[in-house]
């Protein structure tokens, strides 16, 4: 059977990849009729005036037809008599670099392309930069548009000297130097009769023969657990793709991150029952006794594999928000989730030259050597020896954007001279490290209007949901920090200011904060309300007075009824509704449940 | 150690997926049209669990207008292997009498993108499999493997998030979903010379028979039932014709072929002119149609 070749083209914008691959499927017959007359029918509306733009073959997106450039990665699939392929089509423009990428880290090898009128530019040493971070390390330059050059060999020269001084630099297994025309079809499927000075390969005899070497070395038996089967109290089978190596039944293996041994009692290979299993295969493995073993566990045979938590990274940063050090993320490494955050920038690689800059935070498109704190050990390999665990992706914890991927460079020890970068810790970091946003919600109402059933309520329900939260009350407040004050009307103010006070420092600390006090007054209230600021959030238990009265949890009423409590808010002391609250809610109305869920959809809290 | 072969690779990779699917999705349901990709990923499902069972149920859109061969085998695949197969038809579209005669995409899009939609939000999937390859049409040529979906089901191609290497983002808010492509990577070829080796059933619509059909716009429809509208001018005749995909018979051209073995159809499907999806009738209806629909939540 034939093998699969994976190859990616690059290049900057206009240096003609799309007509290139089209060139390729065209000219070795490998497209189908109907999308002949397609291709033929949409040229002559198209720019070319009627001849064919093989690049309509690739460009599948309307926006894109309609722009005339390639936003996202095109898969192709051919196959001639020697090998198949699947080549990822990206796009050149910088905006969409990480599409790009995207289509770097599948492939085996980079065809980068390079316009002979414009020789190496910005976008192509990106592109080159890319490609051997994502882990390519065959490339193969297409000089192309040699036709708009006369064909001349000093310019493919000039042009292929200067590839080979900018990518000195990397890690390359083999490199290749092509002068092609992507329109007129030169070297591309078949020598060209205008370049007799190349004595060279095609670009498609080169992908037919390619070997490929390269990432990978470790060579010991290495998995990533991807998830334990456990269809019946009988069996208990460990499932993944092996990552290197070989695995036999009766195979010592070593559980990391635990450490622990056990010998392979089983071995499936998809449905097959077998006696050994290699890289690439996806298994069940069963073992030969009863260790603690989860997905994201590593098992392995050689004992060069560590768990860590620090690490030192390099990283291409593909959010719109920028990278701030300190900020928490997900990071996925091999099959691990867990929170992350970037220690510090050592620092960013211009794209052009490599020189190394110093950087505060990181913006998208661009590259950077981070060092990495986990938020616990994790199985992790360079990338240089292992792809998969030495591989990685940042997901932002709030909008669940894939924000950044890296490769690992080394692991780090606490006594390799650790400094956090100098970051201000601000409440919104503290806020995303607990995956929320800051709130206060100010519950105000009459006495036995509900206020605390409320807000205790609440609390339970968004504690249940993962949230990081702190009620204030008369108990907690009452009895310690307000001690000193009594009822008096100076006395009233303070114990509101303070409230406010401590409830703007526990947002500050990045938590959603509920306080469940009469606060009878609106001037109080807006003055907490500027304490508090854009947090603030008041919601009004408008339970009525002969509600209240009835209801008479306490007994308070009957006694304020009798005089024996002088000032008593709603019988002899004035309660200030709010004009214009967040939210209104009347016990009477509804019930404890709904409430609640209605409490957790105007705070914009439903997700996650 | 050897290198492992082009098919083990495509295996190795949808099962990969379905595994990560399992392990980190919170509902997840496996779509199943009973063509013949649908019966290869039953099969990578059977194959990446096994010997547990998918650990997902499966999910049939039912518009009720599909080859009634193709019904037979859904029940009897279903009970054979034990799965859980969920039907759901849009029964205000049968109310109304929705129909792919007289309501043209209007029926496509009730029967099929209204349907799913509607059976997702009812199930509460979170994350749905598909059988779609990046081979079969330009706009899918460009989907992700996990392609995110909004609440309201719909897929932004300028806004698709990265995917490197193996590491997959399964990180959704509530109400939004992923749909999952193991098959993205795979071709036409390697899909019958997969079911070649693996033996795998599929429905026999995809050998050629002597089956009752009429000639229509330049395609070969099969009258499956007495519901078939037919024009004046047309006749029903009796020839030997085989489905290269299936669907809605009405909606489904078939093509005229000998091949009624499994390397016969093989042979032809290598010497195809035409390619795939030309025997979809909705497809013609407008450039870009597909990635339209599929920014309206078809799959």
């Amino acid at each position: 059977m034939k093998s699969l070749l994976k190859f990616i083209t690059c290049g900057s914008v206009d240096d003609g990849k799309s007509t290139l691959i089209g060139h390729m499927l065209y000219d070795a017959k490998l497209i189908f009729a109907d999308q002949e007359k397609a291709l033929e029918l949409d040229s002559k509306i198209g720019s070319r005036e009627g001849k064919i733009d093989y690049s309509l073959l690739l460009d599948g997106l309307m926006a894109e037809r309609e722009q005339g450039i390639t936003i996202d990665v095109a898969y192709r699939y051919f196959t001639t008599e020697k090998r198949s392929f699947i080549v990822a089509d990206t796009p050149g423009h910088e905006e969409y670099t990480r599409n790009m990428a995207v289509g770097a880290s599948f492939a085996d090898v980079a065809v980068i392309l390079i316009d002979a009128t414009q020789g190496m530019l910005i976008q192509t040493r990106r592109h080159i930069r890319i490609c051997s971070l994502m882990g390519i390390r065959h490339f193969v330059f297409a000089i192309n548009k040699m036709d708009l050059v006369h064909y001349d060999k000093g310019i493919y020269n000039k042009i292929a000297k200067e590839v080979k001084r900018f990518v000195n630099e990397f890690e390359i297994a083999s490199i290749q130097m092509i002068p092609v025309s992507a329109t007129e079809g030169d070297n591309i499927t078949g020598s060209s009769s205008a370049m007799p000075w190349y004595h060279g390969t095609t670009l498609l005899t080169y992908l037919e023969n390619i070997e490929i070497t390269g990432l990978n070395t470790e060579d010991g038996f290495v998995m990533a657990i991807q998830r334990v089967s456990r269809p019946n109290h009988r069996f208990r089978g460990f499932q993944g793709q092996i990552s290197a190596g070989e695995v036999c039944v009766g195979d010592e293996i070593t559980v990391l991150p635990s450490h622990e041994h056990a010998k392979v009692a089983e071995i499936y290979v998809t449905d097959q029952k077998e006696e050994s299993a290699q890289a690439g295969q996806p298994v069940t493995i069963q073992l030969d006794r009863e260790i603690d073993i989860s997905r994201g566990c590593v098992i392995c045979k050689s004992g060069s594999i560590k768990a860590a938590n620090l690490l030192t990274a390099k990283m291409l940063w593909m959010d719109d928000e920028s990278l701030v050090p300190g900020r928490n993320y997900w990071i996925k490494l091999g099959t691990r989730l867990l929170p992350a955050s970037v220690m510090d920038i050592k620092y960013r690689i211009d794209v052009n030259s490599g020189d190394q800059l110093p950087a505060e935070q990181l913006y998208k498109n661009e590259l950077a050597v981070c060092d990495i704190m986990l938020s616990e050990k994790c199985v992790v390999d360079a990338f240089e020896n292992s792809k998969d665990l030495g591989s990685f992706i940042f997901v932002n914890r709030v909008t669940n954007m894939t924000s950044a991927c890296g490769t690992v460079e080394h692991t780090l020890r606490r006594s390799d001279n650790l400094v956090w970068q100098e970051t201000d810790i601000t409440k919104q970091i503290r806020a995303e490290q607990k995956n929320q946003a800051t709130k206060t919600i100010w519950f105000t109402g009459l006495s036995g209007s509900g206020k605390s059933t409320l807000a205790n309520a609440l609390e339970k329900r968004l504690v249940a949901m993962g949230k990081h939260t702190m009620l204030l009350d008369g108990d907690n407040i009452r009895m310690g920090l307000n001690r000193n004050l009594g009822f008096t009307e100076v006395d009233r103010v303070e114990n509101i200011r303070r409230i406010a006070e401590v409830a703007k420092l526990m947002n500050d600390a990045g938590l959603i904060v509920l306080t469940a006090f009469i606060s009878p007054y609106r001037k109080d209230r807006e003055n907490a309300r500027d304490i508090i600021g854009e947090d603030f959030f008041e919601v009004y238990v408008s339970t009525p007075l002969a509600e209240c009265e009835r209801r008479d949890v306490k007994g308070l009423y009957k006694k304020a009824r009798k005089g024996e409590i002088p000032n008593f808010t709603g019988i002899s002391s004035p309660y200030e509704a709010p004009l214009a609250p967040d939210l209104v809610i009347d016990t009477q109305k509804m019930d404890l449940e709904e409430a609640v869920t209605l409490m957790i959809e105007k705070l914009d809290m439903v997700d996650s | 150690m050897r290198e492992l072969t082009h098919l083990e690779q495509l295996e190795a990779e949808a099962i990969y997926i379905m595994r990560e699917v399992a392990a980190e999705c919170e509902k997840p349901v496996m779509l199943y049209s009973i063509g013949k990709d649908s019966s290869v990923m039953l099969h990578l499902a059977l194959k990446a669990f096994y010997p547990e069972k998918p650990p997902f149920p499966f999910l049939h859109i039912d518009t009720t207008w599909k080859f009634q061969e193709m019904i037979a085998f859904r029940d009897h695949t279903a009970k054979r292997l034990g799965i859980e197969m969920l039907v759901y038809t849009n029964k205000e579209g049968v109310r109304d009498g929705i129909n792919p005669f007289d309501h043209g995409s209007a029926y496509t899009d009730i029967m099929k993108t209204q349907a799913l939609k509607q059976a997702l939000d009812q199930y509460g999937f979170t994350a749905a499999f598909g059988g779609g390859r990046r081979d079969e049409e330009k706009s899918r040529a460009k989907e992700r493997i996990f392609s995110f979906r909004n609440a309201q089901h719909a897929w932004d191609p300028k806004n698709q998030r990265p995917e490197m290497w193996k590491l997959y983002n399964t990180k959704i808010r509530k109400g939004e979903s992923i749909r999952i492509f193991p098959l993205s990577n795979w071709t036409e070829k390697d899909i019958w010379q997969y079911i070649r080796q693996e033996m795998i059933e599929i429905v026999p619509l995809y050998y050629a028979k002597e089956r009752p059909v009429v000639y229509r716009d330049g395609n070969i429809i099969m009258v499956d039932d007495d519901r078939m509208q037919l024009g004046h001018d047309e006749k029903v005749e009796w020839k030997k014709v085989r489905f290269r995909t299936l669907g809605c018979y009405p909606l489904t051209g078939g093509v005229e072929s000998e091949a009624d073995t499994l390397d016969a159809i093989i042979e032809e499907t290598l010497q195809a002119i035409t390619s795939e999806r030309t025997s979809r009738v909705i497809d013609h209806e407008a450039a870009g149609s597909m990635e339209r629909r599929k920014r309206e939540g078809y799959f």
